[in-house]
C-alpha cells in the first residue's frame, strides 16, 4: 500500500502533466483550481483531491492513460489522495486509519451497535412508556444517542480545521457558503462540464446514474434527519411526544426520506458494483461498499420499524435500527460519511479562490 | 440500413479511425449504407492524430456555440492565405471554410461537446471552437454515434493495399491478428493521415537529420495506403519533402507526447546550440507565430537539438510544460547538466548580456522592443540580461506534427488517376489536406479540413454505394 507521501507525489506528477495540456478544463471544478497553480503544494493536492468526485470524465478524455508512458489516470491519483487525507485529518486519527478502508470493521462495529441497544432494551425494562418508548424509554434514548450525535460533530470540526489549514483557506463570507451549498444542493460537478453526467455506469458513455442515486441518498438522508429534528422539537418545545400519526409532519418527512434512502443506497451500490473500480481508491472499496451498506440499513430499518411497529417484532426491530444508527453516528468521521464535509469545505475553499 | 451484407462485406469500408473517418463513416451510415471502419491501431490507441487535438477553426456569422462575435469566410481566407503564403486552392480552401459553419452544429448533434477557450488560448476564444475534454473526447463521442448507427469498427487492421484496376478500386487486402483479409467495397474512403511516423520515409525526404525528429502524434500513421496509391498512379498533391515541424520539449517521447510537450519558454530566453552559440532572433515575434520556425531552425542544428537558458526572473512569464526545467545555481552548473561546454555558455551570455540595453519597457505579452544592441543575430524582443540566478535550461528537439504529400481530391473529395476520377475513391483528413494547405499551418484548420471532407467523402461514397 502507497503512503501519504507517495500518494501526493504520484498525484503531483499527473497535476502537472494536466497543468501543460489543460484539455480538460471545462469537465469539474478540479481543473481551474489546478491551472491556477503552478506547483502543487501538498495542501493544493488535497483541496484538488476534495473537489473531485470521480466523475471519470477526464480519464476517459485523456489521450495519456496507459499504455502511453504518461499513465494518466486523475480519478484514482485523487482518489489515493482524498482517502489518506481522510486518515491524516480525522480526529482521532486512529479511528480514520481503522475504518477509512476497512469493510469489516465497518461491519463489526455495526453489529457492536445491534448488541448495546438490545443490552439496552433488556437492561432498562419499560417505565410505562408509548409506543417505542414502552421497549426503551425516552431517558435512555437521550442518554446513548446525545453524545453519539455530539461526539461526530466535534470530531468532524477539528478534522475540517485541520483541512482549513492545510488547504489555507481564508476566513469564509455569506457569498462563499451561498456559492458552495449551491454547488452541492445542484450537485453541480456530477452533471459534468456539458451536463450530460458522468462516466461511472459504462466506460465512455455519459449518464446522470450516479448524480440520480446520489441525491436520492442525499436528500433522503436530510428528510430523515430533518424528520428527527422536527420530532425532537414538537417533544421538547410543543410538548407532543412520540409516537405520531401517518400524516404527522416526522412521519412524512421520515417516511419519503426512508424511502429515498434505501432507493439510493440500493443504485449507489449497484452502481459501486458495476463500475471499473481502477478509477477509484482501490483500497477503500469494500469500506465505501459497507458504509453505503449501513446507509440503506438504516433507512430500511426505519421503514421496517414504522410497518411492523405495533406487532411483536417491534423491540428487536427497534435494536436493529437504533444500533444501526448507532454505528453510523459515531463512525461518520471515519467513513465515506465524512467526504460530504470535506466536499463542501473544498467548495467553500474553491469559492474563495 | 441495407441489412444484405455482411460486415465482411460491407458497401463500404473507411481506411483510418481518426476525425476524418468516423465523420465519413457516421454520415455514410445515415444515408443508409453498411460501412466497416478498419483502424490500425488498437482501441486504447484509437483516433490518429485527432485524439491530441483540442479545437476547430469555424466560420460564424453571428455568435455560434462557444464561439463570440463572428468570424467571417474572407477574414478567415485571408488568415490562411498569411500562413500559406498564397500556396493554397481558393476553391477547395472556400468550400471548407463555408462547410465549417454548418459542421459545428452537426458536431453536437454527433456528439461532441465545447467549452469555452483554454486558459492561455484566449487569443482563440473567436476563431476555434475547443472540445471539452480534447480530441479524445471526440472521438469516443463519434465511435459512439457510429456504433449506434450500425458502423463496424475493426481495430489493429491496418490495410497493406488498395488494389486499383483501371478507374476503379477492385478489393482491399488488410491484416488483422496475423492474418491477412481481403475484401471487396463498393466504395473505399482512405483517411489514414501522413506519412510522418516512418521515419524511414521522413529522413528520404527530408534528409538523415529527420531521424532525430520527434513525432508529436499517432505511431500509426506510416502512409501505407498513401505510398501503396502512389505507387499506382494516383494524383498527388503537396511537397513530398516537407512537414510541419515546430520545437518541442527534447524530452518528449519518441512518439505520441501531444500538446503537453510544447515549450513556450523561447521569446524569453536564449537559444543555443551544442557548441553553446545563439543562431536566431529568440524575440522576432509573439510565441504562437514563431511555433513553426524553430522546428526547423533546430533541426538545421548539429544534432538537431537546441537548449533554451532563462533566469529566475522569467520562469513564471509562460505556460508549464511537462516537464519541469533544469536548474542550477550557476551558468557553469547549468552547462555541465546541460551537456554545453561551459567556458562557451558563459561567453555567449556576457555578450548577450552585454548587448541588452534598457528594459523598463519589458512587456511579456505585447511586442515590446527592448531589444540588443550590436549583437549577431540580435534580439529583437524581450531582451533582458540573464543574470538572476536560479538559471534553468530546457532542451529543444525537431518535433514533426504532419507531412504535406497527399492525394489530390477534388470539391467532391474524390481521388483521380490519370485524368479522371477513381470512381469508387475518396480520400478526406491529412491524407488530402495538401490539396487545400501547401505549407504552412492555420491552428484548428486541421480537424476544419478532415471534418468537412470526411462528410463529403461519406456523402458521395454512399451514393455510388447506393447507386451500384
Ligand atoms: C499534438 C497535435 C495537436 C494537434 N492539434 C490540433 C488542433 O487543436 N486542431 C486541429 O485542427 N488540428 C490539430 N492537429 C492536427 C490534426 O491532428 C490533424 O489535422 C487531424 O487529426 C487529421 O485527422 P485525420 O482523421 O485525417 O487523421 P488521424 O486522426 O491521424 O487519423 C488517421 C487514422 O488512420 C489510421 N491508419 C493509418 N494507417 C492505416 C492503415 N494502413 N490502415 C488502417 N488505418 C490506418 C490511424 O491509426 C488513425 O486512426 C494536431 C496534431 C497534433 C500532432
Ligand atoms: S486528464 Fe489528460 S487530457 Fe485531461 S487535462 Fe489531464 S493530461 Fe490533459
Ligand atoms: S474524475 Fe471527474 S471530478 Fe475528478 S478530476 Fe476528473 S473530471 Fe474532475
Amino acid at each position: 500500500m502507497q503512503t501519504h507521501t507517495e500518494v501526493l507525489e504520484e498525484a503531483r506528477r499527473q497535476a502537472e502533466i494536466c497543468n501543460a495540456c489543460r484539455y480538460c478544463e471545462g469537465y469539474c471544478s478540479v481543473f481551474p483550481a489546478l491551472h491556477a497553480e503552478r506547483a502543487f503544494a501538498d495542501g493544493n493536492l488535497t483541496q484538488l483531491a476534495n473537489l473531485c468526485h470521480n466523475c471519470r470524465g477526464c480519464y476517459y478524455a485523456c489521450q495519456y492513460t496507459a499504455p502511453h508512458e504518461f499513465d494518466l489516470n486523475l480519478p484514482q491519483a485523487l482518489a489515493n489522495v482524498r482517502q489518506s487525507s481522510w486518515e491524516e485529518l480525522a480526529f482521532p486519527q486512529a479511528a480514520g486509519r481503522a475504518f477509512q478502508k476497512n469493510g469489516m470493521l465497518i461491519a463489526v462495529a455495526t453489529v457492536i451497535g445491534f448488541a448495546l441497544l438490545f443490552a439496552a432494551l433488556r437492561a432498562l425494562p419499560a417505565a410505562g412508556g408509548e409506543g417505542f418508548y414502552a421497549a426503551l424509554p425516552h431517558n435512555a434514548m437521550v442518554a446513548i444517542f446525545l453524545p453519539a450525535f455530539l461526539f461526530p460533530l466535534v470530531s468532524i470540526g477539528i478534522s475540517l480545521r485541520r483541512y482549513w489549514r492545510q488547504v489555507g483557506g481564508r476566513p469564509v463570507k455569506l457569498s462563499h457558503l451561498v456559492q458552495a451549498f449551491g454547488q452541492a444542493a445542484r450537485m453541480k460537478n456530477l452533471k459534468g462540464g456539458h451536463g450530460d453526467g458522468c462516466n461511472f455506469e459504462d466506460q465512455d458513455r455519459f449518464s446522470h446514474a450516479r448524480r440520480h442515486a446520489h441525491q436520492a441518498v442525499m436528500y433522503g438522508f436530510l428528510l430523515c434527519f430533518a424528520a428527527t429534528s422536527v420530532a425532537t422539537v414538537m417533544h421538547y418545545a410543543l410538548g407532543m411526544p412520540a409516537p405520531y400519526g401517518l400524516l404527522s409532519l416526522p412521519k412524512i418527512l421520515g417516511n419519503s426520506g426512508g424511502l429515498l434512502l434505501v432507493a439510493g443506497c440500493g443504485a449507489m451500490i449497484r452502481l459501486k458494483l458495476r463500475s471499473d473500480r481502477s478509477f477509484g481508491a482501490p483500497s477503500a472499496f469494500g469500506a465505501e461498499l459497507a458504509f453505503v451498506g449501513l446507509l440503506g440499513f438504516v433507512g430500511l430499518s426505519g421503514l421496517a420499524l414504522y410497518a411492523l411497529g405495533q406487532t411483536a417484532l417491534m423491540p428487536a426491530l427497534l435494536a436493529l435500527h437504533l444500533g444501526a444508527v448507532l454505528a453510523f453516528f459515531l463512525l461518520a468521521p471515519f467513513t465515506k460519511m465524512a467526504h460530504g464535509f470535506y466536499r463542501l469545505a473544498a467548495l467553500v475553499a474553491d469559492a474563495q479562490r | 440500413m441495407t441489412q444484405s451484407h455482411s460486415p465482411t462485406n460491407p458497401d463500404i469500408v473507411v481506411i483510418g479511425g481518426g476525425n476524418a473517418a468516423l465523420c465519413a463513416a457516421m454520415t455514410a451510415a445515415e444515408a443508409g449504407a453498411s460501412v466497416l471502419v478498419l483502424e490500425a491501431a488498437p482501441k486504447a490507441y484509437r483516433g490518429g492524430n485527432s485524439r491530441h487535438t483540442r479545437n476547430f477553426r469555424c466560420m460564424h456569422q453571428g455568435p455560434l456555440g462557444p464561439l463570440v462575435e463572428s468570424y467571417s469566410e474572407e477574414e478567415y481566407l485571408a488568415d490562411l492565405m498569411k500562413v500559406t503564403g498564397g500556396k493554397t486552392d481558393e476553391q477547395l480552401a472556400r468550400l471548407a471554410i463555408r462547410t465549417s459553419e454548418e459542421c459545428l452544429p452537426w458536431m453536437q448533434a454527433h456528439g461532441v461537446r465545447f467549452q469555452p477557450s483554454l486558459s492561455g488560448t484566449l487569443s482563440l476564444a473567436r476563431t476555434n471552437a475547443f472540445f471539452l475534454g480534447g480530441g479524445k473526447s471526440l472521438v469516443n463521442a463519434y465511435y459512439r454515434t457510429a456504433q449506434q448507427l450500425g458502423v463496424q469498427v475493426l481495430y489493429e487492421a491496418a490495410v497493406t493495399h488498395v488494389h486499383l484496376a483501371g478507374d476503379q478500386v477492385e478489393y482491399i487486402d488488410y491484416t488483422h491478428m496475423g492474418e491477412t483479409h481481403r475484401i471487396t467495397p463498393k466504395s473505399v474512403v482512405v483517411a489514414s493521415g501522413g506519412f510522418q511516423a516512418d521515419t524511414d520515409w521522413l529522413a528520404r525526404a527530408w534528409g538523415p537529420a529527420a531521424k532525430n525528429f520527434l513525432i508529436r502524434g499517432t505511431p500509426y500513421n506510416r502512409g501505407v495506403v498513401l505510398a501503396d496509391l502512389l505507387d499506382q498512379g494516383i494524383a498527388q498533391v503537396g511537397d513530398p519533402t516537407q512537414c510541419h515541424a515546430v520545437a518541442i520539449d527534447g524530452r518528449a517521447p519518441k512518439f505520441d507526447g501531444g500538446i503537453v510537450t510544447r515549450l513556450d519558454c523561447v521569446p524569453f530566453s536564449i537559444v543555443v546550440n551544442q557548441n553553446a552559440e545563439r543562431f536566431y532572433d529568440e524575440g522576432e515575434d509573439v510565441w504562437p507565430k514563431r511555433y513553426a520556425i524553430w522546428g526547423r531552425l533546430v533541426a538545421a542544428q548539429p544534432d538537431q537539438v537546441g537548449h533554451v537558458i532563462i533566469d529566475a526572473k522569467s520562469l513564471d512569464l509562460f505556460m508549464p510544460s511537462v516537464f519541469p526545467p533544469i536548474k542550477a545555481a550557476s551558468l557553469r552548473e547549468l552547462a555541465e547538466k546541460m551537456g554545453l561546454p561551459a567556458d562557451g555558455l558563459e561567453r555567449t551570455v556576457g555578450e548577450f548580456n552585454a548587448a541588452c540595453g534598457d528594459t523598463s519597457g519589458f512587456h511579456p505579452t505585447e511586442l515590446d522592443g527592448v531589444s540588443t544592441t550590436g549583437l549577431t543575430p540580435p534580439k529583437t524582443n524581450w531582451a533582458r540580461p540573464i543574470t538572476q540566478p536560479p538559471f534553468y535550461g530546457y532542451t529543444l528537439r525537431t518535433g514533426v506534427t504532419f507531412t504535406y504529400l497527399g492525394l489530390k481530391v477534388d470539391e467532391r473529395a474524390q481521388c483521380s488517376v490519370g485524368q479522371g476520377p477513381v470512381r469508387n475513391l475518396w480520400a478526406a483528413g491529412e491524407t488530402m489536406a495538401g490539396s487545400i494547405l501547401g505549407q504552412g499551418y492555420l491552428a484548428g484548420f486541421g480537424m476544419t479540413i478532415g471534418t468537412v471532407f470526411g462528410r463529403i467523402a461519406g456523402k458521395e461514397a454512399a451514393a455510388y454505394a447506393n447507386a451500384h
